[in-house]
């Protein structure tokens, strides 16, 4: 188990230094001086010096790339060109609405998915399954965003139930902060609950068809005891699998959906930092982005070797 | 050409006739693709056309889905909007598959550090989601329909490489591949003539499922101003364009909504009724 986790580590570690060269150098070649548009086009050429000298933009390139990475691990993000307070500030902040929208919707997500999934596979072929498997492919083909429109058009506009965007702060009190996530969370859920489930059904049946639910069947357990006590648990196994992929898509999702409800999020930092071109910004983000989808896909796997060691040979 | 495949072809669209989701999937997708079509030709009206002072009409004989903020005519732009979807799609499914199966075919063909090499850079792209690499791509290729095309293109090879190493793999230790080495052609040669031709049920299937996401992805894209600029229209943009306006005209955001989740709707059954029609042993694993 030692040498598997060693090997995985060193190839987590070189992904990310790739992934960090990658989006160094892409966002090295687009065009644009960002001492330029903080100050505008007419700013003179002293001044426009200074701010750069100041950002340390006139320093070579694999120069302000050591110092970039090296601040990243010690956890200093740079300055933001726009805002000039350090990123890791900006970040923190707006992690706060960002997590928890995710974190709901992810629960949203495998609460909705488990029994529904595990209903239509044990009632496989009936009216409940052919029910649920339509519903999810409409599920599957909704657009998060269009769903969340829909969502604010009935329950915000119409019945005044939650609000239709924007976020109080938790300083405003749980409930105040917490109800204007829901609507999002419910917007994000429900596409990746419908994939989900799909995987939960199938998974179930696989092992619904296992010799060892038989041999507990023939035992004399109930079928439900022999789905809870043995199908369920050896089920899950895949739905993790899938769940770790759709953290990528979770991701986009809470960018978009943050749009969508005026949400102070991440996603939100990163637009708004695209259009007034503070790089240092979308650079930070993408990489704490991308670094949390490889994280969290190598903490997937290693969490399978620890269970299988079949695994750990293959590596 | 033997009287059995000519048999084996009867029987296939015999049961593609009788299977209800891949008629079902088949008869949107060519709907949505025939719309696309025609709008090349012919349309109700210009979906370019501003006309302020027909702004915001109800469903009519002249506009048959009404008209929006800008007086433009609803079914004219939705039906540009499915060239836009469908050719960001297709482009972006294409650069998936050219990149992504010759990649995976030469994975499991060497196998050893090339193989490892290809699949880790694989790993790697799967990091960045389309949205991702839209944002970096945006000032490169400006934020319009090429942008669009390339980031979810360049997402969709890690999938096809996957996929084209998965069921090539198992491919090579089959008879008819050991008989070919025997014979004495090489690793191209087997891979063009033997593992290609028996995988591509697999690789068509998988397209289907691309090009559905590729709807949607570029929806997003669009909805958030990464994906085809105006006024070229998109979906996407319509429904972004429809939000403030939800209480005003609520039809405005659900016409756009419906022709995406109708149009990946019926890829995604296209998609699971060729699975079930191209391999039957797959779909038993569903």
């Amino acid at each position: 188990m030692l040498v598997y986790l060693a090997k995985r580590l060193a190839s987590l570690a070189a992904t990310l230094v790739i992934a960090s060269v990658v989006i160094f150098a892409v966002m090295e070649v687009l065009p644009g001086d960002p001492a330029e548009i903080m100050l505008g086009t007419n700013a003179r050429p002293d001044t426009l010096a200074a701010l750069r000298a100041d950002f340390g933009l006139d320093r070579p390139a694999p120069e302000r790339y050591a110092a970039w990475v090296a601040g990243f691990v010690q956890g200093d993000l740079g300055r933001s060109y726009t805002y000039s307070v350090p990123v890791g500030e900006l970040v923190a902040q707006r992690l706060w609405v960002s997590l928890p929208l995710a974190a709901i919707s992810l629960l949203l997500t495998v609460l909705i998915a488990v029994p529904v999934g595990a209903l239509a596979a044990a009632r496989r072929n009936g009216p409940a399954d052919v029910g649920i498997m339509a519903a999810t492919q409409v599920g599957i083909a909704v657009p998060n965003f269009w769903f969340a429109m829909l969502l604010v058009f009935v329950f915000a506009v119409s019945l005044r139930l939650l609000p239709a965007g924007g976020f109080p702060g938790w300083g405003a009190g749980l409930w105040p902060a917490g109800r204007s996530l829901i609507l999002p969370a419910v917007a994000l859920a429900l596409p990746q609950a419908s994939i989900l489930a799909r995987v939960m059904r199938s998974s179930l049946i696989d092992a619904l068809g296992e010799d060892y639910v038989r041999t507990a069947r023939a035992k004399g357990l109930s079928r439900s005891e022999v789905v809870r006590r043995h199908a369920l648990r050896n089920a899950l196994i895949p739905v993790l699998t899938i769940m770790g992929l759709q953290f990528s898509f979770l991701l986009a999702g809470t960018i978009i959906i943050e749009n969508v409800f005026f949400l102070p999020g991440l996603g939100r930092l990163v637009f708004q930092a695209i259009t007034q071109r503070d790089l240092i910004v979308v650079k930070s983000i993408v990489m704490l982005l991308v670094a949390s989808v490889v994280i969290v896909n190598f903490l997937v796997e290693v969490a399978y070797a620890a269970v299988d060691p079949r695994l750990r040979r293959r590596a | 050409m033997s009287a059995t495949m000519a048999a084996g072809r009867r029987s296939l669209a015999a049961r593609a006739l009788g299977h209800p989701s891949f008629l079902l999937g088949a008869a949107i997708s060519l709907v949505v693709a025939a719309m696309a079509l025609l709008s090349f030709v012919w349309t109700p009206h210009d979906p370019t056309v501003l006309d302020i002072a027909r702004k915001l009409q109800p469903p009519s004989a002249t506009h048959w889905l009404g008209t929006d903020q800008y007086g433009r005519d609803v079914l004219s732009m939705i039906m540009h909007g499915a060239v836009t979807s469908m050719a960001v799609s297709f482009v972006a499914v294409g650069i998936g598959l050219g990149l992504g199966v010759p990649l995976g075919l030469l994975a499991a063909a060497r196998r050893g550090l090339v193989g490892e090499a290809v699949m880790r850079a694989n790993d790697f792209v799967f990091a960045f989601p389309a949205l991702i690499i839209a944002i970096m791509l945006r000032d490169i290729f400006g934020p319009g329909a090429i942008n669009a095309m390339v980031a979810i293109g360049i997402f969709n090879v890690p999938v096809f490489a996957r996929l084209a190493y998965g069921a090539a793999l198992p491919l090579w230790t089959r008879e008819f591949v050991m008989a070919a080495r025997v014979a004495g052609k090489g690793g191209g040669l087997i891979t063009l003539e033997h593992i290609l031709p028996n995988m591509l049920s697999l690789v068509i299937v998988q397209a289907t499922i691309q090009l559905s996401l590729g709807v949607l992805a570029e929806a997003a894209l669009s909805y958030v101003g990464l994906g085809v600029q105006p006024p070229a229209p998109s979906w996407g943009r319509m429904l972004n364009e429809a939000q403030t306006l939800m209480a005003l005209a609520p039809r405005l955001a659900l016409v756009p909504g419906l022709a995406i989740v109708v149009t990946v709707m019926g890829l995604n059954l296209l998609g699971d009724g060729l699975r079930d029609l191209l391999d039957p042993r797959l779909a038993r694993e569903r």
